[in-house]
């Protein structure tokens, strides 16, 4: 108990910095994809042989593949040919010198979240001091990690270190062309956050790519890949409350999650990038393909994730239940205000015998906010008695807004039992006029309604990001009504 | 305390209150009567400053201030208080949650400082008393689930925890068994103070016997037409309205 204080306190205070420092000379490549681009990426990276091959062979594909039109968002098309898929992190001298050449409407927004200030410099991009720069309470996580026997490093490094990893499970779970912004990813993805588990341990501390504040910047095709080995369990927190400065428009990331025998994986997301001004002008496209396997019996993956941010969002966090009574979880806040567009859900295959799966989505629409829920619920023939049970709830706030629920079921095994319940409401003008009538200002009064509905996904998370996370709503939604 | 000066108020075009004036002084309940339709929830929602009531002509001040002009909050903040005839429910929002917020936001517009948990559940657990409430429900979600009687319960103890300096109790005693009635009443009652006024708007005398109260109104045509003490409320109780609404659309 005492020390689950303690670490709770650590992280709440967090004033560390993990130490994700590459050595990479400052160097941009000109926008452009051709397979010379590809090989610039991986010889920068010094990556091994297999690799390059597997990036080479994903961009091969991926010219081949088609851009994905079913999801429920509109936007120009993207020209691929105009992004530059490397650029080194800025140098300190085009960075914010303080605090004050950085837009008051983000700083405005961190002091609603109590950011403290150092960290508000480092998430805006300010050239950070030197004290800032002090590693040792990194290093006490580092050692703590070690002693468990916990990997947890940037992906190009695991590919150096540990390269018959790598090789076993990268692509194991969201193959090379498995779709076509997962292609794309696996030809010029360019940093991301690699862990291992080993047998049988639990993984001292959740970790966190929060503390990975140096890798703000290479963000844009991110790969990360966890593997829990046997009876070993992890707590994986991506992102963070604080909106972050990001100048790369598309982001297409990928995640792999691989769960064997009895082991379990929590993957907590919070997600706020830049959405866009009011008329929806500019913005994060955010195209991710996120995806766990259940390798073994007894497995549990849990995703939770709560979508604030992005003009555009295209997720869908799955669970592939391979082991027999395997566990597949995902919980889901999504909410678009002003011209926010958001297609998001998660898909369960159900392959070994009395798995099960439990789907709970709150999509919350505000503004010209279109929000969609696409989910997938799959029993192959060989589940025998798997179980499923969705719910999908929307909230509507104010009349110009849309929520849309894309279910679907594929059975092919009889003793399936598969549950689904869907909501929609508006927020009420009773519901507002009873909290107001008690005393709570309207904007009070939106969001702790709008948080009620969102209760069961926030007590998934972990305690001091599940405390942000409702701010983060409340911020979100400001302006909403009235 | 509240002075209502010729208020005349329309719903969606329809005129609902026709000059309807009424004083309620420190510390006197007054009741208001009325067959359905006659205007009785419309007065106790403009109190409280609900949308959708067009203010036409008329005046209400409380406290020497014109409640008119505030938002429904500041009236919260002022000490007004509206016991709703029909409680909505708030799925997810802790009933002790939304107290708190109310209580805090109350107590930072007098300048007082906030309470903390532990004083707070101090004075949640005196007043869970006063209307025989179990603890579970300040955990439970805003009436969520809760049976008639315990939304109207919930309410008396919402008002005991704000200590309001007005309040509006919107048909309280509708569906309410005998033995509710008497908590309810009981709670009401025991908040009775020299400066706490109360309006109980109500379709039945049967209220009164339990809140006895020092004045009664009948409200009929969008005004009060007859004001009196509570034998009025036996009178009519023994008449029906039929007969106050005869001599209203005669003199009218």
């Amino acid at each position: 108990m005492n020390t689950a204080v303690k670490e709770l306190g650590e992280l709440v205070g967090r004033e560390y910095k993990e130490g994700f420092v590459t050595d990479i000379e400052a160097e941009t490549l000109p926008p452009g994809l051709d397979e010379s681009v590809i090989r610039f990426l991986s010889a920068k990276k010094s990556e091994p042989d297999f690799i390059l091959e597997w990036r080479l062979e994903a961009f091969r594909r991926w010219q081949e593949m088609d851009k994905p039109e079913w999801a429920h968002v509109h936007h120009d098309p993207i020209d691929f040919q105009a992004i530059s898929y490397y650029s080194a992190p800025k140098r300190d001298e085009d960075r914010p010198k303080s605090l004050d050449e950085v837009d008051p409407k983000l700083i405005e927004t961190y002091n609603k979240l109590g950011i403290p200030l150092e960290e508000q410099k480092a998430l805006a991009g300010v050239a950070v001091d030197a004290v800032f720069d002090s590693v040792s309470v990194t290093t006490t996580f580092k050692d703590k990690l070690a002693e468990a026997g916990v990997i947890f490093c940037p992906l190009s490094e695991a590919m150096a270190n540990h390269p018959e990893l790598v090789r076993e499970y990268l692509g194991s779970v969201v193959p090379a062309t498995d779709n076509f912004y997962a292609a794309l990813n696996s030809a010029v993805f360019t940093e991301g956050s690699f862990v291992y588990v080993p047998k049988g341990v639990r993984c001292p501390m959740e970790l966190s790519t929060y503390f990975r504040i140096n890798a703000l910047n290479t963000g844009q095709f991110e790969r990360t890949l966890i593997i829990a080995d046997e009876g070993s369990y992890v707590s994986y927190l991506e992102g963070c409350t604080a909106p972050m400065r990001d100048e790369n428009q598309l982001h297409a990331a990928v995640v792999e999650l691989v769960a064997m025998k009895d082991a379990e994986i929590k993957y907590s997301t919070v997600q706020n990038w830049y959405p866009g001004d009011e008329d929806g002008r500019g913005g994060i496209y955010n195209f991710v393909t996120k995806r766990g396997a259940c390798r073994g019996d007894n497995a549990k993956i849990s995703w939770t994730q709560v979508e604030t941010g992005s003009a555009i969002t295209w997720k869908y966090p799955s669970v592939l239940l391979e082991g027999d009574h395997s566990i597949g979880e995902f919980y889901s806040v999504a909410l678009t205000n002003n011209c926010q567009q958001a297609d998001t859900g998660t898909k369960m295959v159900h392959i070994g015998e009395h798995t099960s799966s439990t789907i709970i989505s709150k999509g919350i629409s505000a503004g010209r906010g279109q929000n969609a829920y696409r989910g997938l619920v799959k029993v192959l023939k060989g589940a025998k008695g798997a179980r499923n049970y969705s719910q999908c709830d929307s909230l509507l706030m104010g009349d110009r807004c849309g929520a849309h629920t894309f279910p679907y079921v594929e059975v092919k095994n009889p003793t399936a039992t598969i549950e689904h319940e869907a909501t929609t409401s508006k927020i009420g003008e009773d519901q507002l006029f009873y909290c107001r009538q008690r005393g709570l200002s309207e904007e009070d009064a939106v969001s702790m309604i709008v948080n009620g509905f969102c209760k069961e996904v926030f007590r998934e998370l972990p305690m001091e990001f599940a405390v942000e996370a409702q701010k983060l709503l409340g911020i979100s939604l400001e302006g909403a009504v009235g | 305390m509240l002075k209502i000066s010729d208020l005349k108020v329309t719903v969606d075009g329809k005129a609902i209150l026709n000059g309807l004036n009424l004083e309620v002084g420190p510390g006197e309940v007054h009741a208001i009567m009325g067959p359905n339709g006659s205007g009785k929830s419309t007065l106790a929602n403009v109190i409280a400053g609900r949308d959708g009531y067009e203010v036409t002509g008329g005046s209400v001040s409380f406290m020497e201030n014109d409640l008119l002009e505030m938002a429904p909050e500041e009236r919260a903040h002022e000490g007004v208080f509206l016991a709703f005839q029909y409680p909505v429910e708030i799925p997810g929002v802790a009933n002790i949650a939304l107290l708190k917020e109310g209580l805090n936001a109350a107590r930072r517009h007098r300048g007082e400082k906030e309470l903390d948990a532990l004083d707070f559940l101090k004075l949640v657990r005196e007043k869970l008393k006063l209307v025989e409430m179990k603890e579970e429900f300040l955990y439970r979600s805003v009436n969520e689930g809760f049976s008639g009687g315990e939304k109207k319960r919930n309410e008396i103890f919402q008002m005991a925890m704000l200590e309001p300096r007005l309040a509006v109790l919107d048909e309280t005693d509708s569906g309410l068994d005998i033995d509710a009635l008497k908590i309810v009443a009981g709670g009401v009652n025991a908040l009775r103070s020299e400066d706490r006024s109360v309006i109980l708007v109500t379709h039945y005398q049967r209220l009164l016997d339990y809140i006895v109260p020092d004045y009664v109104h009948v409200l009929a045509g969008g005004r009060i037409v007859r004001s009196g003490d509570k034998g009025l409320a036996l009178d009519l109780e023994e008449r029906g309205y039929g007969w106050i609404e005869a001599g209203d659309s005669a003199t009218a």
